[in-house]
């Protein structure tokens, strides 16, 4: 009988399982055990913000590091100790704090070993909540993974489901380059099927998850459910869609991309970041460049606008791309 | 003093490789024959060769801007330091690094750096390996007075105190940060008291002198091995040349370079001591040494002119690891 897990439990199982097989993968974050060593009667661990490392530091003593609130010390650390012989995951509790703490990431992780002459591996993986969907305002609900994905030297990862958070987790953690896996708010307490044994899927490779033939929609994260969403109401109305997971931001897998473009001859991508400097954009410049002549229509962009995320439920939903958003786009083209 | 005579000869040639190293390197951008940014370690000999003289390959070093000295005390090779400098396929780094990133991972040398004050995590963490694997290392971070005002700084000092990593933070406080004279800048007069905030322990040392650094460094190691945590220690130095090759200088006192240099110089005293009443070591092997040295560096000089340039295509690898 197949086995549901939710995305959080998912990455924990991601995390034992690494912790498991290599003695040098550590955690290292912020409440990442989180009480978990006091040993006190009444008190338990928190294990991260959402929980998803709890039970860690009890199965693994002394690898599970409570950091100070200090994100540019906890990074630089990290990148220190993934030089000279660990496999930290280190988490970056949301991923709007990469404002205090970028030149760990920027200047260190992603420059040591090109600037060592290739000298050097860094096989460090910052684990970062992504994305709107819990009100929790404009410090603390960013998409801002197009900053990683913009750094040459960083590979940037984002799943949409527990089983692809389970095997992109484990495939990040034991590549030897410096990978921010994201983890979207929105998809952490969906549940899915998950496998229970040690897999790995594998880096900068796309998945279609949903076959289709008059439009493409490209999505990744939490944006995937949006475009499954879509695609059933097109599927009512007659219309075929395709839904591309990207599952990668870089390594981009431009192939996928083209594929279904290829197939379908229009194109929707679906980002849940803001419109300018974006992987949407990305996208669509990718289509023009190099698919220009499987193009039946104007590639569209669903994002969200050029503003910072609100507080209020109603200008929450607004701000993220919709089902509705993504027919609109549809319906433009045909 | 408990130096065997060779680790004193060891002790100056390094001292003096850096010296004649970077007058070299002044000489060569001067006449145009060299690129790019250099910021040149001479005047601050005795920092690096004092506390390298207590370190093997099994410890890392993690370095600043101006990290030639530190390679060169830490057993970098000569020729492959300076190939990089010239940008050769046969530097160090294969020319993608240069001066600002020069760096040997099989010496323990983790890199110079372009950032001011972000060498301290990067040796911060590997103290954290070095106690988690259990090596028995420790990590030196070397940075500079103007890096002690930096949040890398405060936040690596906080975590390698709480957690009793075996690392040293070694303070060049060179009177000037870029072209600002410290105290204008840092409100306390020692750099070392800012370990208090960390419940760190912390010395001073004369950075002109090899032996006091040397008695100094050796204890914050032995403590750091040993397992009783890290050492935040300040080296009282000065820095000959200006913040890079090319600073016009205009914002030192006329006479202050000449003082430190006549007066306070870590290479005549460390002769003055050794030579002197001491007499530890005879003039002559000093001299023997400064002899090697000169044609050493110049041959380094030829063989790095020589080397082929790096193919434009090596422009796209090493960027990540698996291609």
């Amino acid at each position: 009988m197949a086995r549901t897990l939710s995305t959080a439990a998912a990455i924990n199982e991601a995390l034992r399982i690494a912790m498991h097989s290599d003695p040098d993968v550590i955690l290292l974050g912020e409440d990442v055990a989180g009480g978990g060593t006091r040993d006190q009667e009444g008190t338990d661990e928190i294990g991260g913000i959402i929980g998803v490392t709890r039970g860690l530091v009890k199965e693994f003593p002394g690898r599970v590091l409570d950091t100070p609130i200090s994100e540019m010390g906890l990074l630089g650390t990290a990148v220190g100790a993934a030089l000279t012989g660990l496999r930290p995951v280190a988490e970056l509790m949301f991923i709007d704090f990469i404002g205090v703490c970028l030149d760990p990431l920027l200047n260190q992780a992603a420059k040591l070993r090109y600037m060592f002459g290739g000298k050097a591996r860094v096989p460090l993986t910052v684990r970062t909540l992504t994305g709107a969907g819990m009100q929790a305002a404009a410090q603390h609900s960013q998409s801002l993974y197009w900053i990683p994905a913009g750094i040459p030297g960083l590979k940037t990862v984002i799943p949409s489901n527990a089983a692809d958070a389970k095997g992109l987790l484990l495939a990040s953690i034991r590549d030897d380059s410096p990978v921010v896996f994201c983890e979207p708010k929105r998809i952490l307490f969906d549940q899915a099927e998950v496998p229970e044994h040690d897999y790995e899927i594998p880096l900068g490779k796309a998945a279609v998850v949903r076959q289709g033939s008059d439009v493409s929609l490209v999505a990744f994260g939490a944006t995937v459910k949006t475009a499954l969403m879509a695609a059933e109401q097109l599927a009512a109305e007659g219309v075929s869609a395709e839904v591309l997971d990207l599952r990668s931001l870089q390594p981009l897998d431009e192939e996928a991309i083209l594929a279904t473009l290829e197939k379908t001859g229009k194109l929707v991508v679906v980002d849940e970041a803001t419109p300018r400097c974006g992987i949407a954009s990305d996208v669509a410049a990718l289509c023009v460049d190099r698919g220009f002549d499987f193009l039946n229509a104007p590639v569209k962009k669903v994002t969200a606008p050029h503003t910072p995320v609100p507080f209020s439920g109603v200008l929450e939903q607004a701000y993220m791309p919709s089902p509705e958003r993504v027919l609109a786009a549809v319906r433009e083209m045909s | 003093m408990d130096l065997l005579p060779e680790e004193l000869l060891d002790a100056y040639r390094k001292m003096k490789r850096i010296r004649v190293f970077e007058e070299k390197l002044n000489e060569l951008v001067t006449a145009g024959r060299l690129a790019g940014f250099l910021h040149l370690y001479a005047g601050e000999e005795a920092v690096a060769v004092g506390v390298c003289a207590h370190l093997g390959d099994r410890d890392f070093v993690a370095s600043t801007h101006r990290g030639h000295g530190h390679c060169i005390a830490k057993g970098v090779d000569l020729g492959g330091m300076m190939a990089e400098l010239f940008g050769r396929k046969t530097g160090l780094s294969k020319g993608k690094g240069g001066s600002m990133h020069i760096a040997d991972m099989e010496k323990g040398m983790l890199g110079a750096n372009g950032i001011v004050g972000a060498g301290i995590p990067l040796a911060t963490g590997a103290a954290l390996t070095a106690k988690i694997k259990q090596t028995g290392g420790v990590a030196v971070a070397f940075f500079g007075d103007g890096a002690s005002n930096q949040g890398q700084f405060h936040e690596s000092l906080n975590m390698a105190s709480v957690w009793k990593l075996p690392a040293v933070f070694v303070a060049e406080n060179n009177g000037y940060g870029e072209f600002t004279p410290t105290d204008f800048v840092v409100p306390v007069k020692d750099i070392a008291v800012r370990a208090q905030s960390y419940a760190m322990r912390s010395d001073i040392a004369d950075g002109m002198d090899f032996f006091d650094v040397y008695q100094k460094a050796g204890a914050a190691i032995a403590r750091a091995r040993k397992g009783e945590g890290p050492t935040l220690l300040e080296c009282k130095t000065y820095r000959y040349h200006g913040h890079y090759v090319g600073d016009p200088l205009i914002y030192r006192p006329k006479g202050e370079a000449e003082h430190w240099k006549e007066q306070r110089d870590p290479l005549k005293n460390f002769e003055a001591k050794v030579v002197g009443e001491a007499r530890r070591l005879p003039r002559e092997d000093l001299r023997r040494v400064d002899a090697e040295i000169a044609a050493e560096i110049d041959a380094a000089v030829t063989a790095a002119e020589r080397a082929p340039l790096p193919d434009p295509t090596d422009l796209l690898t090493d960027v990540y690891v698996s291609e």
